[in-house]
């Protein structure tokens, strides 16, 4: 087991390598430039200057190298100097990853962003996932029950109407007509006593719920397969006719086995937590990594764009290793050889 | 089911418990919604109105643009003209005196050397200045004492109100962005992200792409008169115009939100919420159909190259009569009323403001049947009856290209049927904003390329004067091969009295002589059908709470000039 997890973290960094120069490759590719937002005023020789200060110019191979010394040699020598308080030679020279629209270190912003977007994707998650699993395993039990039916049909809607509508419809009930919360999410909000605490609670309420309706509605359409399938096999037929009571054949023999996709599943997502959430950041300011990558494409700000997505590609290769190994602990027949 | 009931009664009472959105009638802060959000507060580095803008209330030029166009005063004394001596005679020089009054917020005194590094500072061949345009011609900025400074031109600069004039180039200090010069420029991110300003805010705490708070400057110039009357902004961006125009509107969660191009009758439906109202600044924004005077036939080699011999001129284009009744066939009342609604004008001018510089002597009127009549008049007939008409065996079959958007793929539907009844065939395309206005050379489908018979796009001005805006039509600056597609003559216009004109207004001072020559550039445009323009539309239109007073929206600067001056009115 060890053994495997070693060998799958290694065979890990030439994927990742290879991920980050696909990435870069795209992005540079293709047709950006930091400069297309400017005003129409602004004459093609100050952008091109622009350009070149940027060194968005630069043969792409050079600014893949350079690209690659920030982030795997400059950021991680600054992180430990930030955080350990000492000072290794040439700190003063080091180029860090600098965004080209705000020219300032990527890794900080990203750092400034990561609470709201792990507070609001990340509560939303784990609430979908804390809903999905007993209603699912429910709907399968009482299969064409009217819960199941309700529940099926609901989760059809969280499924299939899109965040930016269910988001704009929460919008104008609850903050348009009935004032109840806010529509625009304050991100310089410190919870410090009982009131800020409201006010945060209040500001997170309408995204929250909107994403948790999306996560709950995937969620539970697979813990209802899964459970259903194990409903039927031949090992609970033999534990009821063993007399167990109900109780411990669901808890114990369907619901344990019918998991383990399910969890599969819920690693496999929490990348995308970190990814945040595009669309619903967009609609209630949440300004959060999903609406920070929004802005960085749109601009054309290449460090920035490569940076975040290589992050999230790390994450996916990441939880997918953690994926496979929960699969092993959890499951006796997979064995990890 | 009576529990359930009694259940469901709590939760919802609890969930409203809540609630109560935080108003933000506060006297003490105001709450602006920018839907595109700051990235860094520096002006020189970013040329995006987001920028500008949140710049704006920290950072202050010499002197800046009123809406009517006309010059405020800031850090400058006086203003320079040729009487009180500020202008030189010979046109090469402008001094101004500046304010020995001012401090900067950190309490050091606001000299002449700032100014002078300012300029040092932009025009630093290492420094990618953005704003690097407006210093062009500047040959010297000296300071003549503490606090008197004189811009030298290389040239005589009949107006001289470009350097320090407006908040796309306002003052840095000196000993702020000292040793942020060349290629330091970007790595200063400290100084960039809250500079030292002179302005009624100083910054609390930025947030790039994202919020941006500001408190009250206590060594504010105009301290003493009770300004700014708040003691906090709240710089919000993010999200999308209608939303922003939703907070301030219908759940009054803001004060201010800014440039909401959403459909008018959307915005009506808001504004009718009674929460506030709907503002629109004119600057100089034409949409405008601009005609390619050069073949763009795609087996051509040469396409849409400008040649100095004529020999590459459009097959049909080139003739006058067609242009004419190309424009005739047009109702811009139609384009502005639906289409563009508080947020544009009908125009039959290029040059649209100050209103000093409208020309009274075009008309465009729609006339259909004039169309026709002076198409056939022309000879330009449709000899094989399929409708579309031939000149010189040349079927009028015009590509009309523009950027992808809704409005103007409407006015593109509605152009093609006018076109349509006087006998020439329009093919529509669209193009990707950013493809269509990035600008690489490689790509066929930049509106410097141009390989299309028409196209539409908006152009304008930064400041109330036109010289720069019209000098872009001088004949030889053609886009082509031979500068990479950069030219800024996107009709490859070339007219010799167009050209003359331009000479005398470069050796023209005075605002009535300057508007005079303005009208006869604008008059030769419109009247050669050179181009088409089609609406004057609104440089600005943002929404404001009824709670807010003193908001003076300016089409020639940032929305946020007069920021020291709004106040909580009284409901």
């Amino acid at each position: 087991m060890g053994k495997y997890v070693v060998r799958r973290l290694l065979t890990a960094i030439p994927t990742i390598l290879v991920i980050s120069f696909i990435i870069f490759a795209i992005v540079d590719l293709s047709p950006s430039d930091p400069t297309s937002n400017l005003p129409m005023t602004i004459p093609p020789e100050v952008r091109a200057k622009v350009r070149e200060a940027l060194g968005a110019d630069d043969p792409f191979v050079v600014k893949y190298v350079k690209w690659l010394n920030q982030f795997f040699i400059a950021e991680p020598l600054n992180l430990i100097e930030t955080s350990f308080g000492i000072t290794f030679p040439g700190s003063e020279d080091r180029a860090r990853v600098i965004s080209w629209a705000t020219r300032g270190p990527v890794i900080d912003i990203i750092a400034q962003r990561l609470p709201q977007t792990l507070w609001v994707v990340g509560s939303s998650y784990i609430l979908g996932v804390l809903i999905a699993v007993p209603v699912g395993i429910y709907s399968a039990y009482r299969q064409y029950s009217i819960f199941d039916q309700v529940g099926t049909f609901l989760m059809m809607v969280g499924f299939s109407v899109p965040t930016f509508f269910t988001g704009l419809m929460f919008i104008i009930v609850f903050s348009v007509n009935l004032k109840w919360f806010d529509s625009v999410y304050d991100t310089t909000l410190v919870v410090s006593d009982i009131e800020t605490l409201r006010q945060q609670l209040n500001q997170m309420i309408m995204p929250v719920t909107v994403l948790t309706l999306y996560t709950t509605a995937q969620m539970s359409r697979y813990t209802r397969a899964s459970t259903l399938e194990n409903l039927q096999q031949d090992f609970i037929r033999t534990a009821r006719s063993k007399g167990l009571t109900e109780r411990v054949v669901v808890g114990r023999h369907v619901v344990r086995n019918s998991l383990i996709p399910v969890v599969t599943l819920i690693a496999l997502g929490i990348p995308g937590i970190f990814g945040g959430a595009l669309i619903t950041e967009q609609i209630f300011r949440i300004n959060g990594i999903g609406q920070y990558l929004i802005i960085a494409i749109q601009g054309g700000d290449l460090p920035t764009v490569q940076t975040v997505t290589f992050i999230f590609a790390v994450l996916v290769v990441f939880f997918n290793i953690v994926a496979d190994v929960l699969y092993g602990i959890l499951d006796p027949r997979v064995t990890y050889t | 089911m009576k529990t359930k009931l009694t259940l469901l009664f709590i939760v919802v009472m609890a969930i409203s418990s809540f609630g109560g959105v935080a108003l933000t009638q506060d006297m003490s802060e105001v709450q602006i919604l920018y839907w595109q959000a700051s990235s860094i507060l520096n002006p020189y580095l970013s040329g995006g109105t987001k920028d500008i803008d949140a710049s704006a209330i920290v950072l202050e030029p010499l002197a800046n643009w009123a809406p009517d166009g006309s010059l405020n005063l800031n850090l400058a004394a006086e203003i320079p003209t040729l009487e009180n001596g500020g202008i030189s005679e010979d046109l090469t020089s402008i001094t101004w005196n500046l304010r020995d009054d001012i401090v900067w917020s950190d309490g050091s005194p606001f000299t002449a050397e700032d100014v002078v590094f300012t300029w040092e500072y932009c025009t630093h061949p290492e420094a990618g200045c953005v704003q690097a345009d407006e210093f062009v011609g500047v040959v010297s900025v000296e300071a003549m004492g503490m606090h008197s400074v004189t811009v030298t031109f290389d040239a005589p600069k009949p107006n001289p109100f470009r350097p320090f004039v407006s908040h796309i180039q306002p003052i840095l200090q000196k000993a702020q962005f000292g040793d942020c010069i060349g290629a330091e420029m970007a790595a200063c991110s400290d100084a960039n992200f809250a500079p030292i300003g002179t302005g009624p805010f100083i910054v609390e705490e930025f947030r790039p792409n994202d919020v941006v708070t500001y408190v009250r400057n206590p060594n504010y110039r105009d301290a003493d008169m009770g300004k700014p009357a708040f003691d906090r902004v709240v710089f919000k961006g993010g999200g999308d115009a209608e939303s922003a125009a939703r907070a301030v509107l219908e759940t009054g969660e803001a004060d201010y939100a800014w440039n909401l191009q959403i459909a008018p009758a959307v915005l009506d439906s808001m504004e009718a919420a009674g929460n506030g109202q709907v503002v629109v600044a004119y600057g100089q924004a034409i949409e405008t159909i601009w005609i390619n005077s050069t073949d763009v036939s795609p087996d051509n080699p040469n396409r849409s190259v400008w040649m100095a011999d004529g020999s590459n001129a459009h097959p049909f284009l080139s003739n006058k009569a067609i242009r004419q009744a190309m424009s005739m066939a047009i109702d811009t009342n139609v384009l502005a009323e639906q289409l563009y609604g508080r947020s544009g004008k009908a125009t039959c001018n290029f040059i649209n403001s100050p209103a000093s510089n409208v020309s009274p002597n075009t008309s465009c009127d729609q006339d259909i049947a004039g169309a026709i009549a002076l198409l056939d008049e022309a000879g330009v007939l449709d000899s094989d009856g399929d409708g579309v008409r031939e000149y010189m065996g040349h079927p009028l079959r015009v590509q009309y290209q523009t950027s992808t958007n809704a409005v103007r793929q409407n006015t593109q539907a509605l152009i093609k049927q006018w076109w349509g009844e006087i006998g020439i065939d329009t093919e529509l395309r669209n193009i990707d904003a950013g493809v269509y206005f990035g600008g690489d050379p490689a790509s066929p489908d930049t509106y410097q390329k141009f390989y299309s018979d028409v196209e539409m796009y908006t152009t304008g001005s930064s400041s109330p004067d036109m010289e720069s805006l019209l000098s872009n039509n001088r004949c030889g600056q053609a886009p082509g091969p031979d500068n990479n597609w950069t030219g800024s003559n996107i009709i490859r216009f070339c007219n010799a009295d167009y050209d003359a004109a331009l000479d005398e207004l470069s050796q023209t001072a005075g605002q009535d002589a300057r508007a005079a020559v303005i009208i006869r550039l604008n008059d030769i445009l419109v009247q050669e059908y050179a181009l088409i323009p089609l609406v004057y539309r609104s440089s600005a239109s943002s929404a404001y709470a009824n709670s807010l007073g003193g908001v003076d929206i300016n089409g020639w600067d940032s929305e946020m000039w007069n920021i020291e001056d709004w106040y909580r009115a009284d409901m």
